[in-house]
């Protein structure tokens, strides 16, 4: 139990940056997705035909900086998800940092996993 | 229009706080809303509900992260069973029919509140002292946790590590499939076969909920299953209920959390199971 005190006082730390980072990602998807509903919602125009929307990261970019209402919510959106990935990334930093080898090699099959869903995600289906 | 942002609004603040305590996710929540309450196609109903467990999950977890509730490590070793989980899960969609969907994901929320009620008739919630796990003690699982509801610091040991893992599995594939987080199921592999504390079990629950949606949300992302105009208001509404709900469910008695969990799961279990059925109200 002697090496007690230190995984936790170790453990605190990691998780402390981690929320950190987080917390950064998460209100700035957040500000993304207020500032394209507030512009839809004084506009009334999505910025596309009809209930379309944009579906591809370059429409969703060219959108964004056509200022297009639907394209800013998206790109949002798509910050959001990706709230989680940057977790793990930023979890295995910590976790180096920390010297936890065992748990720098688990949160890596994670990501890479994670990479492999993202993958399917843009080009399968 | 703006009403239908204002309902998502409030929808997305209820689901929030719910979520958070709950370590469900705001898809359980969100999911029979939309297709019972609202009337939207299923497909949309599990985009936008992807993104509210996203949403739940992300919000939550900063402050079980800075308040030492959650346990990292469980989770970064079980998010390997659950995101290849969810890949399958993923794929799987569009090969089965709405109806088993909707019959499995009421099946699988009759069985959690089940379990949740054998659990509370044990009573007193019991920490169980159990011989150190060897895998758990291998992989660094034990843990501890500051419960503010008890003013102290809880020490717990986690075994089983292999029938958590093959549950989280599982509890991917649904994600996956159903476009839910799954919660009920993770909580369910910590607290009934891990045997962890409610608390720590619902708290990083939430926190691996994200990375499981995560893995299936850019399928829905690019194939038009997310409605900016439902997604985006309610996603906002989320985040805030779920800072709201992390706070509120480190100063509520576990009993509580539980006594609440039981009738919620049990009534969209039904309901989502009579959609099954081909009953309507």
């Amino acid at each position: 139990m002697a090496e007690k005190p230190t995984t936790a006082r170790e453990m605190a730390q990691v998780e402390t940056i981690i929320g950190r980072i987080l917390q950064v990602g998460v209100i700035f998807s957040a500000v993304i997705m207020a500032i394209g509903l507030v512009m839809f919602l004084a506009t009334g125009h999505s910025g596309y035909p009809g209930t379309t929307m944009p579906l591809t990261m370059g429409a969703i970019l060219l959108g964004t900086w056509q200022l297009k209402p639907f394209a800013i919510m998206m790109l949002g959106v798509y910050c959001l998800i990706l709230t989680p990935v940057l977790r793990v990334v930023v979890s295995i930093y910590a976790f180096y940092k920390e010297k936890d080898h065992l748990y720098v090699a688990i949160t890596t099959t994670v990501l890479i996993i994670l990479i492999i869903a993202l993958v399917i995600g843009v080009y399968g289906k | 229009m703006g009403q239908t942002a204002l309902i998502m609004l409030g929808v997305g603040i209820f689901a929030g706080i719910a979520g958070a305590i709950l370590g469900i996710g705001g898809g359980m929540i969100i999911t029979p809303i939309l297709t019972l309450g609202m009337g939207l196609n299923i497909k949309y109903a599990i985009g936008a509900s992807i993104i509210a467990v996203i949403a739940t999950s992300s919000g939550s977890t900063i402050a079980y992260l800075r308040d030492n509730v959650l346990n990292l490590r469980v989770a970064m070793f079980l998010e390997i069973a659950t995101t290849i989980g969810a890949i399958v899960g993923a794929l799987l969609t569009g090969v089965l029919d709405p109806k088993y969907l909707y019959l499995l994901f009421g099946c699988l929320l009759v069985f959690s509140s089940w379990n949740m009620y054998r659990k509370l008739r044990r009573g007193q919630e019991v920490l169980q002292r159990v011989e150190p796990d060897k895998i758990a003690t291998k992989l660094k699982l034990n843990g501890s946790y500051y419960d503010k509801a008890e003013m102290k610091d809880v020490d717990y040991q986690v075994e089983n590590v292999p029938a958590g893992f093959s549950v989280m599995f599982g509890a991917g594939v649904a994600s996956g499939l159903l476009g839910i987080g799954s919660g009920a199921f993770k909580v369910m592999a910590m607290d009934t076969f891990m045997k962890m504390p409610l608390k720590p079990s619902s708290s990083t629950s939430n926190l691996m909920m994200g990375v499981t949606a995560a893995a299936s949300a850019t399928v829905y992302f690019f194939n038009g299953s997310i409605l900016p105009t439902i997604a985006v208001p309610m996603a906002l509404g989320i985040l805030v209920g779920a800072v709201l709900g992390s706070r509120i469910m480190q100063i509520l008695p576990s009993r509580w959390i539980r006594i609440v969990f039981i009738p919620v799961l049990l009534y969209i279990g039904g309901q989502m199971l009579f959609k099954g059925l081909g009953v309507h109200f």
